[in-house]
């Protein structure tokens, strides 16, 4: 085997790590180090500069192998090992010394940091001295994209997936798509009618050739990985066949059940049977086992006998679907935070104290009130409405410490539309502040203020209950300083935004975590924002975090652009720092196969465990339990590893 | 031990005896009767909620060493006010093993807290332990047809990690007053505070306030309110004795400790109960056991 040849090269990243590290002396010392033939600093490695030099020496040096002292190797590994690889060096072979987060931006004793950047930079000459040239693992991978959740960022994410040439299968849990959108009046800042702008969109999706609709329909498994996901779907049954359901609605005027509707929340009952909304996809009714008489045994079979194209089948069964998928985009969406917790506020129990989903079907064309803004309990137009922000939402004590994001806006909508339909009605706001970022945001409310007579005041409410005819809202104004006591109406809340009740459920079968609201985290905050940690799981809509119409809508089309990104590659590599069996020394004992939390292991008929090395993401947990030590990691072995521990603690 | 060990307090000995005398007379017909602390002092009134000011728990981490000196795992509490501030002790100390540390090298002539004992208020062994359907059963003289309204106050129910019942719905009151026969009466001023130590130098502060409680009570429909706090009751009562002469329309309203409600139903010594009132809440014809326990 030849001599080794490391070259080291040392970023000084600006001042970053140059303040705290004497990046002359390291590489005066690294210069000297066994096996290092070449040894140089610079201000920013990874500038275009930067990378030239590395290539030079990487040529000029005929280096085996090379060391960038520098940031984290997630900052720039990428970049250095395509450099390397521009050089005709296998990239394998280029490594990152971590200088920055893990010894410049944490000291400040530079003599004591500098002592500990050379041990840092020592441990992975080691390593590279063990490196072998590596060939990216390729996997084969199928066309189709799977989108969780049918609101309008997972209505978006499909049609762009589905124009994109791509085969799209959209579950919706609802019975029909078009989520929590479908429910609003109109939308801010420019006040377009909801449903006109999003049923196009849900037509669209369910005529695209490219895109299966399974509605009324959960997610159950999910197995394998990026590329080749092998995906379980129960679809539920909604004893209605959608292809010969002409909506006549003769079943839902016979059926003797009713509960609360979900779609009209709660302001009205609808039958077992029912569709939520005319303009609902699929055009079809919906028979809703919890609330009918019961179909086991049949107790009352009133609507399929009134049924003309006999569409109604009290004998569907769930049905099990496995498709095959590259890509999951998760669009779960959002849910409010339950009225109930809201003790203060009366806790649901006061039908005029309402959330702000209820005041939008009240002010909907559609709504149970055709538009007209009445009240729950008598309805009677409500002279008086206040409006209270912030429930639920900023408070760390009792609910959600998050701002919710979308309420400043909404609310500042109502009480501008509650003004034109009732033009002698008083609206008054309570508010911590006013969060209107957004284009045209701060316009919209500014004009609501000064334009629409809506009385902004800035402070909390605290208690809300029911005095006669009345409901009482107590709150303070913090700008006069004063105690206010209103007698109001109607009383809506700008309820806080909860993940959605599915995101628990859905994080465990798809292995993305959630963060400790809740909320899917995504890979990176600002740069990776519709991104999940796992490859091939994308994120849109609130099931990330509270957002408005075109936040959703933007990573929705993100997201499918990631999952595009991903479909069009004619093959997937994956790191092939992966694990390797010894054959000639594994005993088959099996203990790997348990411990492997990506199930990449399995004894194979010759007696050895094998490794699926597309599975496998390198986590050395096998080689720490291997009794024979027959796995290794590939470029991490174990002799790897005691160099690198004995470099690391010399001399302590 | 049979029976619990029992923390009365100042105003119980005083300004509240009906409430103490119910209560005893409750617990006795109950089969877990108090036993009073011995040497018990002052709760200490107002919990400190200065994070270093460890000098004035030392009143209430005195009493929870008389309990531990009974082998009492707990104390039970009938004023809501010293509940609160024997809880609030309880839970800064027991939790926090600095501070027990530092109270009980202070307190060299006392035994050591051992930061174990529990604090409850009366309500909660009622509820949870003693359960009322047990109580139900045991009434002999149900207060049918009466509208008894649950007003709680503050000290009872705040802050949420010492209230006994969620702190803006509670229902435990409500529970007890159905489980007597009578009916309750829920209103939107329950969980108000009454003014507390404000009588003292802005008593209007506290009029205004018992009136808003008062009357909306009343408006409810209540014929009589329950407390578990003797300030409120004080507080109330000074209240009706000013409004009956500011207010010529105003009529009162009986304010019981909710001990006295239940002992008149148990048929045990209520201590004072306004004549008109006992006779509407007992009624002339005390109905048979056996029609009650239906």
């Amino acid at each position: 085997m030849p001599q080794p040849r490391i070259g080291i090269f040392v970023c000084h990243c600006g001042l970053n790590i140059k303040r705290t590290v004497d990046t002359q002396a390291i590489t005066e010392a690294l210069g000297e180090y066994p096996g290092v033939a070449f040894a140089t600093d610079y201000d920013y490695m990874c500038s275009d500069p930067g990378q030239r030099l590395i290539k030079e020496a990487i040529t000029e040096q005929r280096l085996t192998g090379i060391v960038i002292a520098a940031c984290s190797p997630a900052m720039h590994e990428p970049t250095f090992r395509r450099a390397a690889e521009e050089a005709g060096m296998n990239p394998y072979l280029c490594e990152m010394a971590n200088i920055r987060e893990q010894c410049s931006w944490v000291h400040q004793d530079r003599e004591a940091a500098t002592k500990k950047a050379l041990r840092i930079v020592n441990t992975i000459i080691e390593k590279v001295r063990g490196n072998h040239p590596l060939e990216p693992v390729e996997i084969d991978h199928v066309n189709k994209c799977l989108v969780i959740g049918a609101g309008i960022a997972g209505i978006q994410a499909a049609l762009d997936v589905a124009e994109s040439g791509f085969a799209v299968i959209l579950v919706e849990k609802e019975p029909t798509i078009g989520g929590h959108m479908a429910q609003l009046s109109e939308t801010f800042p420019t006040l377009d009618c909801s449903q006109c702008i999003l049923t196009p969109k849900m037509v669209e999706v369910s005529r695209h050739p490219n895109i299966t609709l399974l509605t009324y329909s959960e997610v159950v498994n999910v197995s394998g990985y990026v590329g080749n996901y092998t995906v379980t779907i129960r679809k539920n049954p909604t004893y209605v066949d959608p292809d010969k359901c002409n909506l006549c609605g003769d079943c839902e005027n016979v059926c003797p059940e009713s509960t609360e509707s979900e779609f009209e929340r709660g302001l009205v009952q609808r039958k077992a049977i029912y569709i939520p909304f005319r303009q609902a996809i699929p055009s079809s009714y919906t028979l809703d086992e919890e609330t009918c008489l019961g179909l086991r045994p049949l107790r009352c079979n009133e609507c399929a006998k009134v049924c003309d194209p006999k569409a109604i089948d009290y004998d569907m069964l769930p049905e099990i679907i496995e498709e095959e998928v590259a890509a999951i985009i998760v669009a779960t969406g959002y849910e409010l935070h339950p009225i109930s917790s809201l003790g203060e506020y009366g806790a649901g129990l006061i039908p005029d104290v309402i959330d702000g989903l209820q005041f939008e079907r009240l002010l909907s064309a559609s709504g149970p009130t055709g538009g007209e803004v009445r009240r729950p309990s008598d309805g009677k137009i409500p002279k008086k409405v206040v409006f209270v922000q912030c429930a639920g939402s900023r408070d760390p004590e009792h609910h959600n410490a998050y701002c919710s994001k979308i309420c400043c806006m909404y609310t500042s909508k109502h009480a501008l539309l509650y003004r034109h339909v009732v033009p002698d009605g008083e609206a008054v706001i309570f508010y911590i502040d006013i969060r209107a970022g957004g284009k045209g945001y701060e316009e919209f409310v500014q004009h609501a203020i000064e334009e629409e007579r809506i009385l902004y005041l800035r402070g909390k409410v605290s208690k809300i209950y029911r005095e006669g005819d009345h409901v009482i809202v107590w709150g303070v104004d913090t700008l006069s300083n004063r105690l206010v006591e209103i007698e109001a109406d109607l009383v809506v809340l700008a309820i806080s935004i909860d993940p959605h009740p599915s995101n628990p459920i859905l994080s465990k079968v798809l292995k993305i975590s959630c963060d400790a609201e809740g909320f899917f985290k995504e890979a990176h905050p600002k740069l990776r924002p519709v991104e999940s940690l796992t490859a091939g799981i994308f994120l849109a809509g609130a099931g990330e975090g509270p957002k408005d119409i075109p936040e959703a809508v933007s990573q929705g089309s993100g997201a499918a652009a990631k999952a595009v990104t991903l479909l069009v590659q004619e093959k997937l590599s994956h790191s092939p720092e992966v694990v390797d069996i010894n054959e000639n020394i594994c005993s088959g004992c099996g203990i790997c196969v348990n411990m492997c939390p990506y199930a990449a292991l399995a004894v194979n008929g010759g007696g050895v465990a094998e490794v699926n090395e597309v599975l496998c993401e390198g986590c050395g947990t096998c080689v720490s339990a291997c009794p024979t030590g027959a796995a290794q990691l590939k470029n991490m072995t174990t002799k790897q590893l005691n160099n690198m521990i004995e470099v690391a603690l010399r001399d302590v | 031990m049979k029976g619990i060990a029992y923390f009365p307090g100042c105003s119980l000995k005083e300004t509240a005896k009906d409430f103490e005398i119910s209560a005893i007379a409750v617990m006795d017909a109950l089969g877990i009767p108090l036993i009073e602390l011995k040497r018990w002092n002052c709760c200490g009134t107002v919990f400190s909620l200065t994070s270093d000011d460890l000098m004035h728990h030392i009143a209430s981490v005195r009493n929870l060493i008389r309990a531990q000196e009974m082998e009492s795992p707990e104390v039970v509490v009938l004023c809501s006010m010293c509940f609160n501030t024997l809880k609030r002790v309880s839970l800064r100390v027991n939790r926090d093993e600095e501070s027990l540390t530092k109270i009980n090298a202070f307190m060299n002539k006392e035994l050591d807290y051992a930061g174990e004992v529990e604090v409850k208020h009366l309500l909660e062994i009622l509820r949870d332990r003693i359960g009322w359907e047990q109580v139900s059963e045991k009434v002999i003289h149900p207060l049918d047809g009466v509208s008894i309204a649950a007003y709680y106050g503050c000290t009872l129910v705040r802050p949420h990690e010492v209230g006994i019942d969620d702190t803006e719905t509670p229902t435990v009151l409500q529970e007890m007053i159905e489980s007597l026969g009578a009916t309750a009466v829920s209103f939107p001023f329950q969980t108000e505070c009454c003014g507390s130590y404000q009588i003292v130098d802005r008593r209007d502060l506290v009029i205004n306030r018992s009136y808003r409680i008062l009357s909306s009570a009343q408006r409810a429909g209540a014929q009589v309110l329950i407390t578990a706090c003797p300030l409120c009751q004080y507080n109330l009562d000074e209240a009706q004795t000013e409004l009956a002469e500011r207010l010529p329309d105003y009529t009162s309203i009986p304010v019981l400790y909710f001990t006295q409600a239940i002992a008149l139903a148990l048929g045990v010594e209520a201590g004072t109960i306004p004549d008109l009132l006992a006779e509407s809440l007992v009624g002339q014809e005390i109905p048979k056991k056996e029609e009650t326990t239906r």
